[in-house]
């Protein structure tokens, strides 16, 4: 199902769209406020967007030192051209400790690699630690948003999760209680569990390390406590040297939720004692993406979610309507580099308004690219027949001034003379809005009357 | 063509033009005229806690009443109650420690974060895994701000750190911010 499909089943309840793009603006707003505490904040994010090109520009380098440098310090280091490959990688890493059950906590990447869903083909059970994920895998839906993801639930219908899965009372609804009973759930999995996968924020190429921020700590409960800790990370989120983490440690929680740091900050660069420690270095389309001048620049995402939070259309669709991994403006200009059919719809998922941009942290122009992609996509055939058709029709009047006179004289005289032809379901135009009166003239012709005064 | 020649091959191809790296001198620089009250304040903000001590004896006693008489585990060479732990230990083994004592390297003042290594934590695990955190940190060893931290620290040792602030929270149900996720219930910052 298309976006605009997806958003009109959100937006059933209006009640529930209020409150989660009221909920998600909060937020933007915390962001702001922080921000707006640093007086260096547009230089951070300048440096932080020139690290990224930087980046980007000497990728293959910078990872051929990353895997020297982990390599030498006892971490095994794997390559994925794609997410089948990344996700046969963590299966025989688990197979070979012969590891069957598994906690996780939050990376996107696994998630666009659809990572749970093959190793439960596979026999081995993964619970997912952050609490708003292991909310959504209880109910057996994707995360809503790449930070917050059950953002779109309702604390009665995490109650009632709960109630079903871990047995809590019913119609306890209290977030204190509900994450308490999480807790202690989510320890004897901590404790029990051989092997944990996490994702990485950054990683270091000067020092082969890996860092990844949490408030829960549950990346950390699940590293420190597992024999086998695999990290997944995309080729774009290394970065050059360790004092660069300054950069983006002060502007990633801020630009998240408002906070001046994540609790957790962990540096991982060796494995414990006797720990088994792999990184998984994937590709999956993002050298397609690096290839192409006009996109290359979302490569250096940070994955903060702040262009959600202050995307108008995300906050009255929910993240679901993207039906991707990664939802909101980012998502959009991502995705259809994964797949062009499939995500046509995103780049119009969009108002094109500029917010995102302006929040971005690392400065990519996600607007610029949504429009690009618009452009893209409509060259390549993947727009619809009907818009295609429509864009034809207008462009064949709006190119000859006699013809977009006449259509206008037309359209003026019908909507006076017979209104009700343009109020009723089938405008688009008209389901969410009056219909104007026609004016009487057009603006040429008012002119020419006019001037004649 | 394995997998690495061929992602590093189409990175290769790609050819996008050099950019340089940006200076961040100017960062380093900035920051609040007093950094232990910075600290003091953005720590009580996120949830921690910050009790100054004058003597290594009233920190003791402090940490002795709040270990309520439960386990309590301390990796502080200079304070001499609480519990050591062996080298090379089940790091599970901790999972009923009530209250943790370790020293930090240094603190940020603009984020309330205190670095930690493995050399202090001595299982890793531990400052994770224990329901209450007490850090202990020197006065003189709090920073301004995060260039100023990554500066003194030793790119070199440590397996394993981290930068800690403030006790582990979520606010995943409906955004009510809740202390006590996974990790500590609450973080403890004597500064000496």
């Amino acid at each position: 199902m298309s976006h605009a499909a997806l958003s009109k089943e959100f937006n059933a309840d209006p009640a529930r769209v209020d409150w989660h793009n009221k909920t998600l603006w909060w937020i933007r707003q915390k962001r702001d406020r922080a921000a707006q505490a640093l007086p260096e904040w547009e230089q951070l994010r300048e440096a932080a967007s020139q690290i990224k090109l930087n980046v980007l520009s000497n990728l293959a380098n910078y990872l051929e030192q990353l895997e020297q440098r982990a390599s030498h310090h006892g971490i095994k280091v794997h390559w994925a051209s794609d997410a089948e490959v990344h996700n046969r990688i963590v299966h025989t890493i688990l197979k070979d400790a012969g590891i069957d059950r598994i906690v996780k906590s939050k990376s996107m990447l696994t998630e666009e690699c659809h990572l749970n869903e093959y190793l439960e083909r596979n026999g081995i059970d993964v619970v997912d630690t952050d609490l708003g994920e292991r909310i959504v895998q209880l109910a057996k839906e994707p995360p809503s948003h790449i930070v917050l993801p059950c953002i779109h639930k309702k604390k009665e219908e995490i109650g009632a999760l709960f109630h079903e899965h871990l047995g809590t009372p019913e119609n306890n609804a209290d977030p204190q209680f509900l994450t308490e009973a999480a807790r202690q759930h989510l320890r004897e999995k901590f404790l029990t569990r051989k092997a944990a996968i996490t994702g990485v924020n950054f990683a270091v190429a000067e020092t082969g390390e890996l860092v990844v921020c949490t408030n829960e700590g549950n990346a950390d409960m699940g590293a420190h406590l597992a024999d086998v800790h695999i990290a997944c990370m995309g080729i774009e989120k290394i970065i050059p040297e360790r004092k660069h983490l300054a950069v983006f440690l002060r502007l990633l929680a801020r630009s998240a939720t408002g906070q001046p740091i994540t609790t957790y900050s962990s540096h991982f660069k060796k494995p414990r004692q006797g720990q088994q420690l792999h990184l998984i270095l994937v590709d999956n389309g993002r050298t397609r993406q690096l290839a192409q001048p006009d996109f290359r620049n979302s490569l250096k995402c940070i994955r903060c979610g702040a262009c959600f939070n202050t995307c108008p259309v995300y906050r009255r669709s929910g993240g679901h309507s993207y039906h991707t991994a990664i939802a909101g403006p980012i998502g959009s200009i991502l995705a259809p580099n994964l797949d062009r059919k499939a995500y046509a719809d995103l780049p119009f998922a969009s108002t094109l308004c500029g917010s995102c941009t302006h929040v971005c942290p690392v400065k990519i122009d996600i607007h610029q690219q949504l429009y690009q992609w618009r452009q893209v996509l409509m060259k390549e055939g993947f727009g619809t027949q009907a818009k295609t058709a429509q864009m034809k029709l207008m462009a064949a009047i709006l190119s000859q001034p006699k013809r977009m006179a006449r259509a206008g004289r037309w359209l003026r005289w019908w909507m006076s003379t017979m209104p009700v032809l343009f109020r009723h379901r089938l405008n688009p135009w008209y389901r969410h809005r009056e219909m104007p009166e026609a004016p009487a003239t057009s603006f040429k012709e008012w002119y020419a009357n006019n001037r004649k005064l | 063509m394995n997998n690495r020649q061929a992602i590093l091959q189409r990175i290769r191809s790609a050819q996008v033009p050099a950019e340089g790296l940006p200076d961040l001198s100017m960062f380093s620089a900035s920051g609040a005229e007093s950094p232990v009250e910075q600290f003091k304040n953005t720590l009580a903000a996120i949830g921690g806690q910050v009790i100054e001590v004058a003597s290594m004896d009233v920190l003791e006693t402090l940490l002795a009443e709040k270990s309520e008489g439960k386990r309590w585990v301390n990796t502080c060479s200079f304070i001499q109650s609480g519990e050591r732990l062996p080298d090379n230990m089940n790091p599970t083994a901790l999972c009923d420690v009530f209250l943790a004592s370790m020293t930090g390297i240094l603190a940020v003042a603009e984020n309330g974060a205190v670095w930690v290594t493995e050399e202090q934590m001595k299982v890793r695990a531990l400052p994770f895994i224990c329901e209450h955190l007490a850090l202990v940190v020197e006065k003189k060893k709090i920073v301004a701000n995060m260039h100023a931290a990554y500066n003194l620290l030793d790119t070199t040792g440590d397996g394993f750190g981290a930068f800690i602030a403030g006790p582990s929270k979520t606010a995943d149900i409906e955004q009510s911010l809740v202390l006590g996720a996974h990790g500590s219930r609450t973080l403890t910052v004597f500064l000496v």
